[in-house]
């Protein structure tokens, strides 16, 4: 069979309706596109694909299991490399990764490994089959992990097979991290995670919720005083940074983390059915353009405002979200506001946002890192006339528990300092996950995880 | 799940209650407080500890029905059960002996009060307490406070019992009368903030307990932002209590109000439907 160089397109729902509801965006693929985009991997010898994925997914193994309609094994071979399948197939900045590494690149579209891994683990979890989990026998130690998302479900989850003893301490009411209180519904349905939690559980890994370390219980006490032999830290970046500008503490100015968590975590998005409840302006202004701002955004939109700006620094080419993210932006009507920069919230007397004091900026010469640097036009001050505002321009790591752990190395952002092991400067205590590396990805975070329960196992076993 | 095991209703709209979070009860101190939710469809709301009983396991809890959620808290009984109960969370109270402390507390600020007015006792402070109510009825814990107060002063609005009055007007009697090294202010937020003015006047360092809207309740979405010293803060992990002299009053007023018109809305639903 000849190269074909063009992939089969993955279903989305309509624009139009799409972005007035919460049911997910995309589609997936059904068997026959599966076969067809399967049949494009070239089964290389040398996968450059699997370069590209930071957990080494073996691509052309999975890919080709596909074409022979062994759908378990496919899932299996996900599963050797992959906590979260069914998740990063979603979201993975893929472009940037697995695909993005794909031989077929230069001359065409390259394989489209996400949407295959999304299809080949939904099409495991639809067919209710139950995994097999096999552990280890009892090896008599026993490990804490300190939050709950992708990193700290990951290392449980491995940790447990060899039959160590795990507990997962979570500060929020549920498991799963961002996956649950981020990134909305529409792009990463909550029923996937719960299922993915299910498995965590069924290893026998202990789950204390609402739990959070460094108020109720410290690193020290922890392996001091309720005997864990090592410790995981994986509380990620979870806090929001803001400008710093003036107005910003109006009543309408939201953080992402806040008004993403308010309508994923606490469905004010059912509201008055579930009882918290969401803001939402007629022209809402969001700050940022990575994948936090996209998904604020969009949800914004989805509530019912009329106008969403995203308002970012530099222009269309930085965007540093998900290509797919931007894409689905825009064709649900999302503005982009770009080389564009707030220097001020404007509000009324009752504390009421009012409109987005904004500079515009043109691109100047290129930084180290090649990108080119916004400077901003003198004089080019405007107003956008707004009723709402969300920052989402970065988190940061949540000092609570590091203040409270002695001796714990920590960089000047404040971020713990771990090698690739996720060896801290405490023995005994490991790190990995956007806590160690500020906020990334899931997948760099779950292979975090991986790494680290294998550097853990080892540390058991010596001790 | 975290069971009330004790309910006792203090006033027709203040209901105390233990709650059996055995964690909690161990490593808590005055000044902090819990988050809680009622159930799978509930907001979480935060509320002070009011006292706490390591060896029972219980936190006490003392709640005000002003909105949906708090007086759905109210019909919750002994025996039953919440689905999240989360702490402590926040700071704890800055307990020394600081010689002569005046605690300045209003309407539900006067359960937060007690745990910190017993510690700073036991530090050796002389503990003068005002309490104040809207009226007799509405007064709660004014024996509690007597037992870990020097001299404690009542004032109610409409004069129905004790003095009538605000309990910035008792305050500053005590003020012009002896020298007080520090104050605790807890009430509505427009009490803290005349007493915050009035100590500031007599330059008593004096702390306050905000109390703005919050959601995690552990730093991660900055919900409860307020300003201290013209910088912002998390009243959650930088807080809850704070400098009052440094408080942006009426930035925290106005974001007290965010939710005003929404609220409405659960409150219908609650009229329409029950709790
Ligand atoms: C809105 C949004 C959209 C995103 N979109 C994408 C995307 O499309 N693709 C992608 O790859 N990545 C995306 N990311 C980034 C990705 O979600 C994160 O990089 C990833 O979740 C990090 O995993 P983690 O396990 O390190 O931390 P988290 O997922 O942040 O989990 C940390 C957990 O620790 C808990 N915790 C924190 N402190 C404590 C404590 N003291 N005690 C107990 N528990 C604690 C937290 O409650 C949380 O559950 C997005 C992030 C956000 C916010
Ligand atoms: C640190 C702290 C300690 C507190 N301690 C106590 C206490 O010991 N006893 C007590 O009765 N109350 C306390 N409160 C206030 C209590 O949390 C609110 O009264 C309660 O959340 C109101 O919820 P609701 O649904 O009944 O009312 P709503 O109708 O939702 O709101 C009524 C008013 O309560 C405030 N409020 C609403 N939601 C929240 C929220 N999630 N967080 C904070 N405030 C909110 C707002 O100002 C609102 O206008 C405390 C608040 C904080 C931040
Ligand atoms: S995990 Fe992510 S990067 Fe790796 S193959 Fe899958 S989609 Fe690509
Ligand atoms: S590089 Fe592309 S074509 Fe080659 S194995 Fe990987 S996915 Fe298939
Ligand atoms: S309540 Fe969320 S940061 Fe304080």
């Amino acid at each position: 069979m000849g190269l074909n160089l063009n992939r089969v397109d993955m279903p989305n729902r309509e624009p139009e309706i799409r972005n007035k509801d919460f049911i997910e965006v995309a589609e997936g693929y059904n068997d026959q596109m599966a076969q067809e985009e399967a049949e494009r991997c070239l089964n290389c010898k040398k996968p450059l694909c699997r370069q590209g994925c930071p957990v080494n997914i073996d691509i052309p193994r999975f890919i080709h299991q596909v074409t022979e309609n062994d759908f378990d094994g496919a899932y299996y071979t996900l599963k050797e490399y992959s906590l979260l399948p069914a998740v990063c197939g979603r979201v993975c900045p893929q472009e940037s990764q697995c695909e993005g590494s794909c031989i077929l690149n230069p001359k065409g579209a390259p394989v489209g490994i996400g949407r295959l891994e999304r299809y080949v683990a939904d099409k495991f979890r639809e067919s209710k089959k139950v995994e097999e989990l096999q552990k280890k026998p009892d090896s008599g130690k026993k490990v804490a992990v300190i939050g709950g998302g992708p990193a700290g479900l990951a290392c449980a989850y491995d940790l447990a097979k060899e039959g160590h003893k795990v507990k997962i301490f979570e500060a929020l009411h549920t498991l799963g991290g961002v996956l649950m209180y981020g990134i909305p519904e529409f792009r990463l349905p909550k029923s996937i995670v719960d299922k993915e939690i299910e498995n965590i559980e069924k290893l026998g890994v202990e789950i204390e919720l609402n739990s959070v370390a460094g108020r109720v219980n410290t690193v020290d006490k922890l392996m001091n005083e309720e005997g864990f032999d090592a410790v995981f830290i994986a509380t990620g970046a979870g806090l929001p940074y803001f400008l710093n500008i003036p107005g910003e503490n109006l009543n309408e100015v939201y953080s992402a983390n806040e008004f993403l968590t308010r309508v994923n975590l606490m469905k004010a998005y059912k509201y008055p059915e579930y009882d918290t409840p969401v803001i939402v302006g007629e022209k809402v202004a969001v700050v940022g353009a990575g994948n936090v701002a996209m998904d604020a955004a969009r949800t914004a939109k989805r509530l019912g405002a009329k106008d969403v700006y995203i308002v970012y620094r530099r222009s269309k080419d930085e965007v540093p979200a998900r290509h797919e993210e931007l894409e689905h932006a825009e064709e649900e009507g999302i503005n982009l506001q770009l080389l564009t920069s707030p220097i001020e919230v404007l509000g009324d007397e009752q504390g009421h946002v009012t409109g987005l004091r904004c500079l515009k900026y043109e691109l100047g010469a290129p930084d180290e890192g090649g990108r080119r640097r916004p400077v901003e036009i003198p004089g080019s001050e405007f107003d956008i006339p707004i009723d709402m505002v969300v920052m989402a321009i970065g988190q940061g790591p949540n000092p609570l528990l590091l203040e409270k752990t002695k001796g714990l190395e920590l960089n000047k952002r404040g971020n713990i300092v771990a090698d690739d092991n996720g060896v801290t400067s405490l023995d005994g205590v490991f790190a990995g996950g956007d806590i160690v590396t500020g906020a990334a990805t899931v997948i760099l975070a779950m292979g975090a995880g991986k790494k680290t329960a294998a550097a853990i196992n080892k540390y058991l076993e010596n001790k | 799940m975290y069971k009330i095991v004790k309910k006792e209703i203090l006033n027709p709209s203040v209901v105390l209650m233990d709650v059996y979070a055995p964690d909690i009860a161990r490593s808590c101190e005055s000044g902090q407080f819990i988050v809680l939710r009622i159930d799978e469809f509930g907001e979480r709301i935060p509320l002070t500890i009011a006292d706490y009983f390591p060896e029972e396991g219980t936190i006490r809890i003392v709640t005000q029905a002003v909105g949906y959620t708090s007086r759905k808290l109210m019909n919750m009984n002994q025996g039953d059960s919440f689905i999240d109960f989360i702490g402590p969370l926040g700071k704890e109270s800055e307990i020394e002996n600081y010689g002569t402390v005046l605690c300045i507390c209003g309407g539900l600020g006067i359960a937060p009060m007690f745990p910190i007015a017993r510690d700073l006792k036991k530090a050796g402070n002389k503990v003068i307490t005002v309490m104040g109510a809207r009226n007799k009825d509405l007064l709660i814990w004014e024996d509690v406070l007597k037992t870990v107060s020097d001299e404690v002063y009542v004032t109610t609005d409409d004069g129905s019992y004790g003095r009538k009055g605000l309990v910035t007007d008792v305050a500053k009697e005590i003020l012009e009368r002896e020298k007080v090294d520090k104050a605790w202010a807890i009430g509505p937020v427009i009490m803290m903030k005349f007493s915050s003015l009035l100590t500031e006047k007599y330059q008593v360092p004096t702390i306050v307990s905000m109390n703005p809207i919050m959601v995690d309740g552990t730093g991660m979405c900055g919900a409860c932002r307020l300003e201290v010293g013209g910088k912002t803060k998390f009243a959650c992990v930088d807080g809850p209590e704070f400098d009052a002299h440094e408080v942006n009053w009426d930035l925290s007023l106005r974001r007290m109000n965010i939710y005003k018109a929404k609220e409405e809305l659960a409150l219908a639903k609650a009229e329409k439907g029950g709790f």
